[in-house]
């Protein structure tokens, strides 16, 4: 454990000692709070809840998130640092785990920041404060989700902008797996089975039950299992890739 | 060229590598090296450029996984338990990598924090570390903006810092410059008693200057390993004598020497632009008397005389080349 906490420290660190973190934080509150605003008609809709504001973080993620996961593997990889990471006296896993956590702490604190929107709904309404809170946990594991895949694809690459590219297209696969975008695919020759399967994969599913007030706890073990999944996939990409 | 097998199973070794191999696909990287370093002495591994030096300094620091074979280092098996053997050793990677946006002190002490250490011992090493390496006047700047020779030296404070009983360290005065270089060395010679040491280099003043002992490893295999004066007892200058005449006609200088009994061959020296000749001995005895006494009886005037002891970059080429 202390070891994990030493190098998510070393990550937070290094996110805040580039202009990445308050780029990212400003961009993300910026494009939240417009997208809120007009695109969701936040104030005109005469609703005291943060739908509205919920209902884009998944596009917005999708833009973001992969600009926070992309060098967390790739940049160790192309400076060389990743040998001096794993010479170090601690196991591949706490390495993995600790990356993530740091950029996913990261996400944590740019989504907190949003509180003033809850806070004015509070003020001026009477809003399911219940919703809300599972809608912030609900986006929170969304974007562990997006990162634990981020982190796992920049593994596979010395190029961060490679590695930001192939992260937004496979989340957005992810995204819109429960949509004809991806169902079209494989409606025609597939079972049954296998379209809900690949349906069952939607975040946009999984999401949008939660911040709609269905709050599921399925919900959030599909979210926390695709992060472990893809954390352990990220082990086993960072050993097979280190040498190259 | 038959595989020297140096004496790995060594009771008091502090680094034994084992038949360590690794391929690289259909590449064969490493082959079947093994090799027994004790404490205080300083190995050196020397090669061409993609011999496997790198790669075998990789599979003893627990990067690389060996294909087969092992390296137990202090007791610990590197393919069994990574972390123990992780612990005992100090390693400089190739190009001495560390992290860009930190500055030294919070690059040391993020290496200090892995390895254990917590308040006023963490400071203490730190501060040893950075003082060992004269990391004093750059201890502000992030890593990023330093010059090459601070890099290299912030590396080898990260490696020193656990003041490990095993260093390794991949060219650790590459890049550097020749005061640089001095100040690197001085401390490996300083560091030598207390450790077992393995640098990698292809600088063959380099081993003359810290190595009690050398490798040469080509195409992955270990092909010769001695000190660097068993080494250099390999070259053909080994016990050549280097003779310049003055007032005498080359040619016959030269012949009369070729008919000394000792004598392989006389060839012009390749060190100057002077008349100097290069008396090369058969099989490596020593001629000195000979060539002297044939000067005295000729009644040559001798403007120079020396013995050459051998010439590593010699011994290197011709070992290299044929493997």
């Amino acid at each position: 454990m202390g070891h994990i906490a030493v190098i998510v420290r070393r990550e937070l660190a290094s996110y805040f000692a580039t202009p990445l973190a308050y780029v990212f934080i400003v961009i993300f509150l910026a494009m939240a709070g417009a997208l809120a605003f007009f695109v969701g008609n936040f104030f005109d809709r005469g609703q005291a809840d943060l739908q509205p504001f919920f209902t884009f973080h998944p596009w917005l993620y999708l833009v973001l998130i992969p600009a926070l996961a992309m060098r967390l593997w790739a940049e160790e990889r192309k400076s060389g640092t990743i040998e001096l990471l794993l010479t170090l006296p601690i196991s591949m896993t706490e390495a993995v785990i600790g990356k993530f956590l740091a950029s996913w702490i990261f996400a944590g604190i740019a989504l907190a920041l949003t509180a003033p929107f809850w806070i004015t709904v509070d003020y001026l309404g009477r809003p399911d404060n219940g919703v809300i809170l599972a809608s912030y946990i609900a986006s929170f594991l969304m974007a562990g989700a997006f990162l634990a895949i981020g982190a796992c694809l920049s593994a596979l690459t010395k190029n961060q902008v490679i590695a930001f590219v192939v992260t937004a297209a496979v989340c957005f696969v992810f995204t819109v797996s429960g949509s004809p975008i991806v169902l079209g695919f494989v409606k025609g020759w597939a079972p049954q089975a296998v379209i809900s399967t690949v349906a069952g994969f939607s975040f946009l599913t999984h999401f949008n039950a939660i911040i709609r007030g269905v709050i599921d706890l399925r919900d959030a073990v599909f979210f926390l299992s695709t992060i472990a999944f893809f954390l352990y996939a990220n082990t086993i990409i960072v050993d097979l890739k280190k040498a190259d | 060229m038959p595989t020297i097998e140096t004496d790995a199973a060594a009771p008091d070794a502090m680094i034994s590598v084992r038949h360590l191999t690794k391929h690289f696909g259909p590449i064969l990287a490493v082959d079947d090296v093994s090799l027994a370093v004790r404490r205080g002495e300083v190995l050196g591994f020397l090669g061409p450029n993609g011999a496997g030096k790198s790669t075998t300094m990789k599979m003893i620091t627990g990067f690389l996984a060996p294909s087969a074979g092992t390296a137990v280092v202090c007791g610990a098996d590197v393919t069994e338990d990574p972390i123990a053997a992780k612990r005992q050793i100090g390693y400089l990677p190739e190009g001495a990598p560390s992290y860009p946006d930190m500055t030294p002190p919070a690059f040391l002490q993020f290496v200090a924090h892995i390895r254990g250490f917590r308040g006023a011992v963490a400071r203490e090493r730190i501060q040893t570390a950075i003082a060992r390496t004269a990391l004093e006047s750059v201890l502000a700047q992030p890593i990023d903006t330093l010059s090459k020779g601070f890099k290299r030296r912030v590396g080898l404070a990260q490696a020193l810092l656990h003041d490990p009983p095993v260093l390794i360290l991949d060219e650790p005065t590459e890049g550097l410059d020749p005061n640089q270089k001095h100040e690197v060395r001085k401390l490996i010679n300083v560091l030598a008693p207390e450790k077992a040491i393995i640098i990698s280099t292809h600088l063959l003043e380099e081993v003359d200057a810290v190595c009690r002992r050398a490798v040469v490893i080509a195409n992955g295999r270990l092909v010769a390993d001695g000190t660097p004066e068993e080494l250099a007892r390999r070259s053909r200058h080994h016990n050549a004598v280097r003779i310049e005449v003055t007032h005498a006609a080359a040619g016959e200088v030269s012949a009369a020497l070729a008919r000394l009994p000792g004598v392989a061959s006389v060839e012009p020296a390749d060190d100057d632009e002077s008349e100097a000749l290069m008396v090369f001995a058969k099989d490596g005895r020593s001629i000195v008397a000979e060539v002297a006494d044939l000067a005295r009886a000729m009644r040559w005037e001798v403007a120079g005389l020396r013995v050459e002891r051998g010439r590593l970059d010699d011994v290197f080429r011709t070992i290299t080349a044929t493997a």
